[in-house]
């Protein structure tokens, strides 16, 4: 006689799943080839979430507000200083091991990974494209966090189409800098940041980049509410009326501005949003475990039923595929391999979908209980709705990947004919 | 030095597939690549061709047709960003 595999693994007396299972800790999946030392941070940086963001996420969420100590608790643990290289003072992890720090902070709460990501992406862009002197100056102030880095490209005229901004940066014909007029919107963490990677257009055409400090004359910030997810992301709109800033706060050469070095950075936040959506699943995929395990419906467990099997089903392998998808983008990125930007194009568009529908999945599950105020899993649906919309959404993922499609496979008519 | 021009004729034509490019053509005069481009472009040179690329070196000159890149790589660089 077969086993039925529905009763083949609950191991306790009382046929509930061993409730270590469900432990925080508890390593999800195979560790895929991770080397000890990743392994070794994945457990700390689990353990870091854990105990100091999982318990208090919602509360975050609803208070619309991420606590200034939070930050402090995410500076001193040094995952502020993840993508600085050692020598200005930051851990230089390498680009897995930033991943599953993403990874295990998505997991916990959208709005504290998207701190990580924009605060990486304006260390990550100092570090390849900023001078000497502003790799100095900012590096080891971003790397332990006294200086909090926000990206602000977006404007009301200009979302997906990052080319149409409007914002212009004008030669400063009083000493030699340029002057900065326009405003950006959706700037998170922008409530908090000391510094803006501004990207602006320049008089003579082409774009450029700026770093703003918040206490710039002319640089005004002004908080913005009542975001469906990342809630506790402290988004902000940021006015730019005639604001001047010294020749040496461009970043890279004029004309590269979103070429190079906006683009460097947003490489990043879609490798950052990845990994932070892999864990989101991942999240999704563990409150669905328990709660179909505690829940009987019509005399049994949920999990016996075979409609939320298939729910079960679809998220482990979502969560599974999505990470190793990123697992393999940061790997390419670790070797500095071309392949690496389609890659993570690829795993941002698998991960954000199957966050989306991992998480669409938890809250049905969860039945009523998924749309109340007490599960995670509502958070969890509003935080993966924006992840299909930011750092590329989900439409200009399909555009780039059909047209990568074209340089990662050989068309059949191609190899036929020879 | 090696010439390495038929590397970068090789790299232009994986990801602008089917467009076979003369070494003095413009590449982005052409209109073939698209927003990532230079990225890989950027990786290509370094991760491949073994010549870092700096903030100097970002002048679009340096990046403009396989002749340029070469003289880049060979140390002799079109432009020099000021
Ligand atoms: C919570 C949150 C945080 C953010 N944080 C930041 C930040 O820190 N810094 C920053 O600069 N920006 C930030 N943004 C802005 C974000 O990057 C933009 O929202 C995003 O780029 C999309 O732009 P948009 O919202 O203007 O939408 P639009 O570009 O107007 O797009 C609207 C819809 O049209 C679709 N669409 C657009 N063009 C095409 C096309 N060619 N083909 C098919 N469909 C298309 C899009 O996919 C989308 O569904 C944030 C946004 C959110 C929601």
């Amino acid at each position: 006689m077969t086993a039925d595999p529905r009763t083949s693994t609950p191991p306790t007396p009382d046929g509930a799943a061993d409730p270590r299972t469900y432990a925080s800790h508890a390593p999800v999946g195979a560790d895929d080839g991770l080397t000890e030392a990743q392994r070794t941070v994945r457990a700390e940086f689990a353990a870091f979430a854990d105990e100091h963001l999982v318990p208090h996420a919602d509360r975050w969420d609803r208070d619309e507000h991420l606590p200034r100590e939070v930050v402090d608790q995410v500076a001193k643990a040094g995952h502020l200083g993840a993508a600085v290289p050692a020598r200005y003072g930051g851990t230089g992890l390498d680009a897995v091991a930033l991943g599953l720090l993403h990874g295990e902070t998505g997991r916990a709460c959208s709005s504290v990974r998207s701190l990580l990501t924009v605060h990486s992406m304006v260390a990550h862009a100092l570090v390849r494209w900023g001078s000497a002197d502003q790799r100095r100056h900012w590096l080891p102030r971003l790397a332990d966090g006294t200086a909090l880095g926000a990206f602000a490209v977006t404007e009301p005229d200009a979302g997906s189409d990052l080319g149409s901004v409007a914002t212009s940066a004008r030669a400063d014909d009083r000493g030699g800098g340029y002057v900065l007029t326009g405003c950006k919107h959706w700037i998170t963490f922008g409530q908090y940041a000391d510094v803006f990677l501004v990207l602006a257009r320049l008089d003579a055409g082409g774009h450029a980049a700026f770093l703003v400090e918040r206490d710039r004359p002319g640089l005004d910030v002004e908080p913005m509410t009542g975001a469906l997810g990342t809630r506790a992301s402290m988004l902000a709109r940021v006015h730019l009326n005639g604001c001047r800033v010294p020749a040496d706060h461009l970043v890279g050469r004029p004309g590269f501005g979103l070429s190079a070095v906006v683009a460097t950075a947003l490489e990043l936040g879609r490798y950052s949003v990845a990994w932070g959506c892999a864990g989101l699943a991942e999240a999704c995929l563990r409150a669905c475990l328990a709660h179909a395990d505690r829940r009987h419906q019509f005399g049994g467990r949920l999990r016996g039923h075979q409609l939320v099997q298939r729910m079960l089903a679809d998220m482990a392998t979502g969560a599974t595929a999505a990470r190793l998808l990123c697992l393999r983008a940061g790997r390419l990125r670790e070797a500095g391999d071309p392949a690496s930007v389609h890659a993570t194009w690829m795993a941002k568009y698998f991960a954000s979908t199957a966050a989306s529908r991992a998480a669409g999945d938890a809250v049905q599950i969860h039945g009523a209980r998924g749309v109340g105020p007490d599960a995670p899993v509502q958070r969890y649906l509003r935080d993966a709705r924006v992840m299909e919309i930011i750092e590329g959404s989900t439409q200009l993922q399909q555009i780039v990947l059909a047209d990568a499609a074209y340089q990662l496979f050989p068309p059949e008519t191609e190899r036929t004919n020879g | 030095m090696d010439d390495v021009r038929p590397r970068v004729r090789e790299f232009l034509a994986r990801y602008i597939r089917g467009w076979e490019v003369a070494d003095d053509e413009d590449i982005f005069a052409a209109g073939h690549v698209n927003s990532l481009f230079i990225m890989q472009l950027v990786l290509f040179v370094e991760n491949e061709l073994g010549r870092e690329v700096r903030d100097e070196d970002l002048v679009l000159a340096n990046f403009s047709s396989v002749d340029a890149i070469a003289a880049l790589v060979a140390g002799r660089p079109e432009a020099v960003g000021g």
